[in-house]
């Protein structure tokens, strides 16, 4: 078994062509595979689906990719931290489909999970329920969301061993390791790669079943809102 | 002598009982941890992952990797947990979260509430408001209660994209305090200063004694 590659170039080597659908972990600019966007940036893979609750800044993260035009579609919950963005979408360039954040995040879920759709509650009576199937349960209204497998996922871990078993560091958990599940194929950055045995298999957030190809690098971990109290 | 967003982020407090798990909006509603009545623990929920929100930290203790869902950096506490973004509405849909405490623009008398978009001027997002006020038992939201222009906000029919339907519960607003009953808004206090008149006068939704 060998899953650990020498750069985030080397890693995504055959796995990205346009027109493709990536799932993409992270919350805000906290948990994003930065080093693999830069890289899927630096391929010029275009027409890109991008499933992920937000679209990074103007220059960094995902918005990396909206400023270099690789992105067709986006399907997110919050898109308020990118000026491009909006340019973007309000002048019809690019397509988006607002997931609300629990449902994208069941959809990944399920669609990693084998499960092609699930019932919910979230969104019945508002915009997002158009076009949607419905069905009652027990005297309640519920809409059909799909599960989504993605072509390929793009995920950041804290530590990870060699067969991929990872742990996640606080809040940059987040999307993740239902990102992680949802890949045909899944790249996985972390920022230390570490022995067999060093990590407690009680303690491990994402088995390795899911991870296919892993890279270790340093991180920028940029902060949007640093706010602080006097010491 | 109406509230103002401090006031109204305490009045929001004693909403809170203890044992209580509860997730807090951005804006009015994050004030809502200053006001913690004493002798009441609760547990704040961040729907990016976290049980157990802590203070905002210290220059040297700021961590890229700890942050709220307003994307600010905080801190944990003895009792917090982490968890990934499915699991964190699955407690969400799931019913477990006692309280949410949240920002609108419009809400209306039969406990509609819009507080995502304004259709070609700003298209930011539901983020998780849309999960938060389908699943949590209890939807207190914070306002002002009227916009610029001096209009009503408290409608009887939202003019905005919804965010849920028939989902408030109470609504805390600067000039006083609101349940949504059967038939329309029922008037629970007002702010000192503001006769129930002037609340009436300045409420569009129906209410009803």
């Amino acid at each position: 078994m060998k899953k650990i590659y020498g750069s985030a170039a080397e890693a995504l080597d055959g796995l990205l062509f346009d027109g493709m659908t990536i799932a993409a972990g992270g919350f805000g600019l906290c948990g994003i595979p930065e080093l693999l966007i830069a890289a899927i940036r630096d391929a010029g893979t275009k027409n890109l689906t991008v499933a992920s609750n937000n679209a990074g800044v103007d220059d960094f993260g995902l918005g990396m990719l909206l400023q270099s035009r690789q992105v067709r579609k986006m399907m997110s919950s919050y898109v308020g931290e990118n000026a491009e963005f909006m340019r973007q979408y309000l002048s019809g360039e690019l397509e988006l489909e607002f997931n609300p954040q629990g449902t994208l995040a069941e959809r990944m879920r399920a669609g990693g999970a084998g499960i092609p759709g699930f019932y919910t509650k979230t969104g019945v009576g508002t915009q997002i329920a158009e076009g949607k199937e419905t069905k009652e349960f027990d005297g309640e209204t519920y809409i059909l969301e799909r599960g989504i497998k993605a072509d390929l996922a793009i995920v950041k871990a804290w530590k990870a061993d060699d067969t991929g078993n990872a742990i996640f560091r606080y809040t940059a958990r987040n999307f993740n390791p239902p990102a992680a599940t949802c890949g045909k194929v899944c790249v996985m950055e972390v920022e230390e790669i570490v022995p067999r045995g060093s990590l407690d298999p009680d303690h491990i957030h994402l088995p390795g079943i899911y991870v296919h190809r892993l890279i270790q690098g340093a991180h920028e971990k940029r902060i949007e809102q640093r706010t602080t109290r006097a010491a | 002598m109406a509230w103002d967003r401090n006031d109204m982020a305490a009045r929001a407090a004693q909403e809170l009982q203890d044992g209580m798990y509860v997730n807090l909006g951005i804006g009015i509603p994050t004030l809502v941890a200053n006001y913690i009545p004493e002798g009441v623990e609760v547990t704040l929920q961040s729907e990016n992952g976290m049980l157990g929100i802590g203070p905002f930290p210290t220059e040297d203790k700021v961590d890229a990797d700890l942050i709220n869902a307003g994307k600010q950096t905080v801190t944990a506490l003895p009792h917090t947990s982490f968890f990934d973004s499915a699991q964190s509405f699955a407690m969400i849909r799931g019913g477990k979260i006692d309280m949410a405490i949240l920002g609108a623009m419009e809400v209306a008398e039969n406990g509609d509430i819009a507080n995502w978009m304004i259709p070609k001027k700003l298209v930011k997002g539901m983020g998780g408001a849309m999960d938060l006020v389908a699943g949590v038992k209890h939807i207190v939201v914070v306002m002002d209660h009227t916009n610029k222009a001096g209009e009503s906000k408290v409608l009887k029919s939202c003019t905005l994209p919804l965010t849920g339907k028939a989902v408030v519960n109470r609504i805390i607003t600067n000039l006083g305090v609101l349940d949504v009953v059967e038939g329309g808004l029922k008037i629970v206090e007002c702010a000192p200063g503001v006769t129930e008149q002037e609340l009436r006068d300045k409420t569009e939704a129906t209410i009803v004694n």
